[in-house]
């Protein structure tokens, strides 16, 4: 692992790696939005108002990334009881997200809205659906992390595994924050 | 992502930087057993090998489906009695059905773009020429690596697998336009066969994202010292280019599939309005059709590009090296590229003139895709001006680069007179449509990666393939494609339509009843020639003639430093840092100058 830190001052390869996949799930997400908006300007487009869990689950994920980012400071300074209590906090705030997310399907559902009504609803489903599996993948990852935390044999130094996860985390963040905001002022 | 194994290789990667004695440690690590060395390899040449000779599979069944309906195309009358026992119900009679004839026709261009073109091609030869050319001792994440490849072997099983269900694979065309997809009482194609299909799809677009990620980040983060990125080869630029389109374009494919999907079983209309199933209307009310073919051709489009760049750059070395010159015009080269990349994500609704598109829109598309001429264009014209007077050596990967640049030329001409919305109206959806992009995708990806083929089996296998067979499989492809699809042209300028199943009962078509029947049989003729290829592939795998030297063509890239056949980690010692670009052919009058060789001091002073 030393032979990393020898490394020339570059970005690590996995970072990139990371940075590259963003911008690949971003390309996907415009894929859907833009689709929403050709829809959009069809005839018969039916508006309707998006529940209002959707600023509370915002509220969630804002707050884990901010958990997130302390969990990284704490790994730098090897301060690994608090780390490993920042990152269950981030994986649980991540599951409140979902089950947000999951509460306000059920709630557009109860008021006649179901996934197949109109395209404008659908899309409401899909999209939010795909980000919420987006986000459930950076839970996987962390509880990953979680696991290594734990181990005794192998010990980890590098803060790249977490740096990475953080990153996409924020990434994640970022994205429902653009999309709660497309889609509120796109209906 | 489990960072325990690619960590490992870091080390690996890195270790050699940071002490000397780093190859030690190496060589002991990757004696694995027959699974680790052969099946989950890490090691990019093995995973290179595995998506060629997956690719070659794939060849071969989507080939074979292309001659089992150019025998109806060919022959609509005859019967032959032997496509009854190998396609059971599908030939009753020995004929082939017209459900089947659909199903043949979607699966050769599913197969044939997305499992051969893609990813046997840039997933061969990505893998295989990235870490060798930029001196890196693997991928960024070799696991990811494997893990494409293990992406792509699944979406091919799924793929298999559509072809043996009840109802078939799916039939709807290679697009797979709804609402023919969409519905599963549409077609019998469009049942379970479908869904395989875009499940199959989906893996495919894993694989194609995991693998161009590792190509970008190899490319961009592991160049061994000295390796600037205008000191990087061709190829490894073209490599560069495809996977940044894959990675932005594959996404939004996979978007459009997952409204499909919803579509399909969800009760959804995305796609879906209007529409009426054995005299019942459906539920779906308010979706576009239209919609779906804008998120397809997003993807659509930079795909063709996807299956000819790196051909491009495969090409653009082999020219180079055989015609023992520096290639003519190296930036105008990436700059070209990089302008194909651009254009590449502003045309795709050239594909869709007539779908009522509004013609206002369509003038812009005319404009930019008539743009992609030009780039297209010094790229060719510094091919020719590489071999032009150059001291020309025809080895077999030499005559497929030279057919690739005559078919990318007559291929690319007539893409001049389809990007003009007005002569589009005409020629859309005709055999010309088939004959243009068949040459300049289809016949041109192909010569390119022959050409690869032969050029680099010596450091894929240690072998040469035998020359002979090389040489005969080499006219009878140039000359079969052009009998082919040439007077393809005519019949689509006559406006006949493409994916009719029989043509002799339209009195407008007869006509040409002879023709169909010609192209036919060169079909067979070139298709057995490819079989001729393929044998000599695995033949030359275990009996061709051994490889002597480390460089057996004399050229400068990093390759060609490695051993006859490199370990895991490619260099034994150090990895060999580089000091100029990789053309100094016939340089000051020496026949070759490696990358690896520093400047003379008299070089020095001319740089100065």
């Amino acid at each position: 692992m030393d032979a990393m830190s020898l490394q020339r001052k570059k970005i690590h390869p996995h970072k990139y790696s990371l940075w590259i996949a963003m911008g690949s799930i971003t390309m996907m997400f415009i894929g859907f939005t833009s689709a929403y908006v050709v829809k959009r300007a069809q005839a018969n487009w039916f508006t309707f108002q998006l529940p209002f869990i959707f600023w509370i689950s915002t509220a969630v994920i804002m707050t884990s990334s901010a958990t997130i980012q302390m969990a990284v400071k704490q790994f730098r300074n090897r301060n690994m009881q608090r780390y490993k209590q920042l990152i269950t906090l981030t994986a649980v705030l991540g599951v409140a997200f979902a089950a947000c997310q999951w509460i306000g399907f059920k709630q557009m559902t109860d008021m006649g809205l179901p996934l197949n009504g109109p395209a404008s609803v659908s899309f409401i489903y899909v999209i939010v659906g795909v980000h919420l599996l987006h986000v459930l993948g950076g839970v996987v990852a962390l509880l990953i992390m979680f696991g290594r935390a734990f181990r005794t044999r192998v010990r980890t130094y590098s803060a790249v595994p977490i740096e990475v996860a953080a990153t996409y985390w924020h990434f994640v963040d970022g994205l429902w924050i653009y999309l709660l905001i497309f889609l509120s002022i796109a209906r | 992502m489990s960072n325990e194994a690619t960590l490992h290789s870091q080390e690996v990667i890195h270790g050699v930087h940071a002490h000397d004695h780093g190859h030690d440690e190496h060589d002991h690590h990757h004696e694995g057993n027959f699974f680790s060395k052969y099946v989950f390899s890490l090691d990019h040449k093995t995973i290179a090998k595995q998506f060629l000779i997956t690719g070659i599979i794939w060849a071969i069944i989507g080939a074979f489906f292309s001659v089992l309906f150019r025998l109806q195309l060919g022959f609509p009358d005859a019967t032959f009695p032997w496509l009854e026992s190998i396609l059971g119900h599908w030939a009753k009679g020995g004929r082939i059905t017209p459900e089947a004839y659909y199903a043949l026709v979607t699966m050769h261009g599913t197969i044939l773009v997305f499992f051969v073109l893609t990813a046997g091609l840039s997933g061969t030869f990505s893998n295989l020429l990235i870490p060798l050319q930029v001196g890196a001792r693997d991928m960024a994440s070799p696991l990811m690596n494997c893990m494409s490849y293990w992406a792509f072997f699944l979406a091919s099983v799924v793929m298999m697998t559509s072809l043996f269900v009840q109802t078939g694979p799916a039939s709807g065309g290679w697009t797979a336009y709804p609402p023919l997809s969409a519905l599963g009482d549409a077609s019998i194609g469009s049942k379970i066969g479908m869904d395989l299909w875009l499940i199959s799809m989906a893996l495919f677009v894993v694989s194609q994202l995991l693998g161009g990620l590792n190509y970008i980040s190899t490319i961009l983060n592991m160049r061994t010292k000295g390796m600037t990125m205008t000191k990087m080869p061709l190829t490894i630029w073209s490599f560069f280019f495809t996977a940044v389109l894959g990675v932005l374009s594959f996404p939004v494919l996979l978007s459009g599939f997952i409204l499909l999907l919803f579509d399909r079983h969800a009760g959804t209309s995305f796609y879906l309005s209007d529409l009426f199933v054995a005299g019942k209307a459906l539920d779906h009310e308010g979706g576009s059709a239209i919609l779906y073919q804008h998120l397809f051709w997003f993807l659509g489009h930079p795909e063709v590009y996807i299956i000819i760049l790196p051909a491009m750059g495969m090409v653009s070395e082999i020219l180079a090296v055989n015609s023992r010159k520096p290639i003519f015009g190296y930036l105008a080269m990436v700059g070209s590229m990089f302008a194909i990349v651009i254009l590449a994500f502003l045309v795709w609704a050239h594909h869709m003139f007539v779908t009522g598109l509004n013609p206002f829109l369509g003038a812009f598309f005319v404009l930019l895709t008539l743009l992609i001429a030009v780039p297209s264009a010094i790229k060719v014209f510094n091919w020719i001006t590489t071999i032009w007077k150059g001291n020309l050596r025809f080895t077999p990967g030499m005559l497929f680069a030279i057919g690739f640049v005559s078919t990318f030329i007559s291929g690319g001409l007539t893409g001049i007179w389809l990007g003009n919305s007005s002569i589009d109206i005409h020629l859309h959806d005709t055999y010309f449509v088939i004959a243009h992009f068949h040459i300049v995708m289809g016949v041109s990806a192909f010569f390119g990666t022959f050409a690869g083929v032969y050029h680099w089996y010596p450091k894929l296998f240690g072998r040469y393939l035998n020359s002979t067979i090389a040489y005969i499989h080499f006219w009878i492809t140039l000359i079969g494609a052009y009998l082919i699809f040439w007077p393809m042209h005519y019949e689509g300028m006559a406006g006949m339509p493409r994916r009719y199943y029989d043509y002799s009962s339209w009195e407008s078509f007869k006509q040409f009843n002879d023709l169909n029947h010609f192209i036919s049989v060169v079909v067979i003729i070139v298709f057995a020639a490819q079989l001729m290829f393929v044998f000599n592939f695995f033949y030359s795998i275990f009996k061709g003639r051994k490889v002597t030297t480390t460089n057996p063509w004399n050229a400068t890239t990093l390759e060609w430093t490695t051993p006859i056949n490199p370990g895991h980690g490619n260099w034994i010692g150090e990895i060999p840092e580089v000091y100029r670009w990789p053309y100094d052919y016939s340089k000051n009058g020496k026949d070759f100058i490696p990358q690896t060789v520093p400047l003379s001091p008299e070089e020095e002073k001319e740089s100065h």
